[in-house]
């Protein structure tokens, strides 16, 4: 493992990342793929630091999030919104209630902190039953985690950003989860 | 039942309207052709083609166009078909074509003005039919090009009222927001947020004048944005931020709704008053007023800020918010599918402040994310899927029928209701565009 950051764009080489580490990190993006896909909301909200945020950019080449128009610019306050009134029972886009399943693979660990903080990218795609339709999502994940306390393969999210293939649009109905 | 002028006119009728006029595939094509390619119609704003070359794609009624900004510095729009075998010309959404227009099929190239600017092995037509030297084959303009303060719009019929004209009272909403930026303009920001809704279009403009819905609507939101946003005051002993008050403004009991006064002017377009408190006195708001002020005098200054509105529909294609610095271009894709485009802008000279709040309307409301939207697209899907059928044949407009006022050919919700007038005066209004009544008046809506 290295000891200190080697630079964001070039993925660390296998002989650079030891197995503990990328199984652990492949752990923690399955687990968070399987609060999403299950709905457990408390959970979901424990995977984030208490400043962390989810992003999901409208554009290919865009480069922040702040104070720019994006899909998805999330905080925890904002979060809990989502998750709120999408379990309001007159919640009438959720009736019925909309089901996601995802697939997250091709995990790489971008760079390793001094501290084992991780820069990870990953691709994902989500099927979702929408109105008794399936309808699909594709695209890449990037993970900024933060080793979280000293238990081994324990992490948080600082920033997840979620590059959407179709990031452009146009989109048929909107997205009411984080995907 | 079919289409024809004497059906039409017994499909609309003053306080209710037959489903067909939202179902009937017919009647769809019929209303493209008399309403979206006749009508004035939204292609764009000047900021989305700054440079010589710079165009972006529209759709107006069944017709792709383009916007293209010429050498000479003018905005065109054309149908976006090379004359010589049909090929779609800009395949792309937008972006800079460069010195000229070039088909990607035979090489034809076109300047941005319509003109041929070449034809490979031109002497190929050299005694044939096709003049060139008389413009034979140059791109198929719109009939009509105008803007508005730098908003640009087309009608695909030589006839009908000149843009300003046919805007009347609703010129207001472009002064509105142009007249909001200290420096006296405004630019998109960066692309539109496209959003498909499986409905007819007009279930869509309808809505936006519809005051009796958010409460029903919008219930969960409002709730969820109210509970959290009272959660984040007690727990940073501060407000919440603005943006949360714009989906908590959501569980306003419907009783409330009543204060919101709604006005329908001529060629059908209607005006919702305002809701959102968007005249806080926070050091960000009182900044901007100031520099507003500074620019326009303290009387107009004030003038235009007290000014309340909240959506202005532009029929047939437009809604405008301009408190909000944004707008929802309508291009219908069929009878039962709708894009919108949503467009928001910068006021040149205002705070950043002034802009992001701006920017968490658009992201809460508008956004491919939106927890306001989800639901009224629902609904409108809802609504089609109901008018599809034959469990009835009438759709509802009787509310406050009768009481509603006119003054000078504008019309005016009877105060403390939630009229359904501005509904009853845009299907009026859209019964004289496919052949049957007044249709500069889009009048008998209950007036009187």
């Amino acid at each position: 493992m290295p000891d200190a950051d080697v630079g964001a764009a070039a993925p660390l080489t296998a002989a650079q990342v030891d197995t503990e580490t990328q199984r652990a990190v492949e752990a923690f993006l399955y687990r968070q793929a399987e609060i999403l896909d299950d709905g457990r909301w408390d959970d979901w909200l424990g995977l984030f630091m208490p400043d962390g945020r989810y992003w999901m950019p409208a554009r290919a080449d865009q480069m922040q999030g702040d104070g720019v128009p994006n899909i998805f610019w999330e905080d925890l306050d904002l979060m809990r919104v989502r998750i709120r009134r999408n379990t309001h029972p007159h919640a009438w886009s959720q009736s019925p209630p909309n089901r996601l399943s995802h697939v997250v693979s091709n995990v790489v660990i971008e760079r390793v902190a001094a501290n084992g903080d991780l820069t990870v990218r990953s691709k994902f795609h989500c099927s979702e039953y929408l109105r008794y339709e399936v309808r699909h999502f594709a695209g890449k994940y990037r993970h900024e985690l933060v080793k979280d306390g000293d238990r081994a393969g324990a992490y948080r999210i600082r920033l997840q950003r979620v590059d959407l293939l179709n990031a452009e649009g146009p989109f048929d109905y909107v997205i009411q989860w984080w995907l | 039942m079919r289409n024809g002028d004497r059906d039409i006119s017994r499909l609309v009728e003053p306080d209710r309207v037959h489903r067909l006029c939202y179902t009937d595939p017919d009647i769809f094509e019929q209303e493209m052709e008399r309403i979206h390619e006749s009508l004035w119609v939204y292609v764009g704003h000047k900021s989305q083609v700054k440079e010589p070359g710079d165009y972006y794609t529209a759709q107006i009624g069944r017709q792709p166009m383009i916007m293209v900004r010429g050498k000479d510095g003018e905005v065109r729009v054309f149908y976006n078909r090379c004359p010589h075998r049909g090929a779609m010309l800009c395949s792309d959404r937008s972006g800079n074509a460069g010195h000229r227009f070039r088909c990607s099929y035979h090489a034809w190239m076109y300047n941005f003005d319509g003109t041929v600017a070449s034809i490979p092995a031109t002497n190929g037509y050299d005694g044939t039919r096709m003049k060139l030297a008389e413009g034979d084959a140059g791109l198929k303009p719109a009939a009509r090009v105008d803007n508005y303060r730098g908003f640009y719009f087309a009608s695909l019929s030589p006839d009908g009222p000149d843009l300003e004209t046919f805007l009347g009272g609703a010129t207001l909403t472009f002064d509105q927001l142009v007249d909001r930026a200290p420096d006296g303009d405004v630019e998109v920001v960066g692309d539109c947020f496209r959003m498909i809704q499986k409905s007819n279009w007009k279930i869509f403009l309808e809505n936006q004048l519809d005051v009796s819905h958010p409460s029903a609507t919008h219930e969960s939101t409002g709730v969820a944005a109210g509970q959290v946003e009272r959660e984040m005051e007690k727990r940073d002993g501060r407000k919440a931020p603005l943006a949360y008050s714009f989906i908590s403004a959501f569980k306003t009991p419907i009783e409330d709704w009543v204060k919101f006064d709604t006005v329908g002017h001529p060629y059908g377009h209607c005006f919702l008053a305002g809701y959102m408190g968007l005249r806080p006195q926070d050091p960000d708001t009182v900044e901007y007023e100031t520099l507003l002020k500074q620019a326009h005098g303290e009387e107009k200054g004030e003038a235009i800020l007290s000014t309340d509105l909240h959506h202005v529909l532009v029929y047939p294609s437009l809604s405008v918010q301009p408190p909000l610095q944004q707008l929802r271009a309508i291009r219908p894709l069929g009878v039962d599918r709708t894009l919108t485009e949503i467009w928001h802008f910068r006021l040149k000279g205002a705070p950043e402040a002034i802009y992001r709040r701006a920017l968490d309307y658009y992201y809460l409301v508008n956004s491919p994310s939106t927890m306001v939207n989800a639901d009224d697209l629902h609904n409108f899907w809802k609504c089609h899927q109901g008018l599809s059928t034959e469990g009835g044949d009438w759709v509802s407009l009787h509310r406050n029928y009768g009481s509603d006022s006119e003054r000078d050919g504008v019309l005016y919700s009877a105060p403390g209701t939630m009229s359904e007038m501005p509904l009853r005066h845009m299907m009026q209004a859209w019964a004289g565009y496919m052949g049957a009544g007044d249709e500069s008046v889009g009048n008998g809506s209950g007036g009187g």
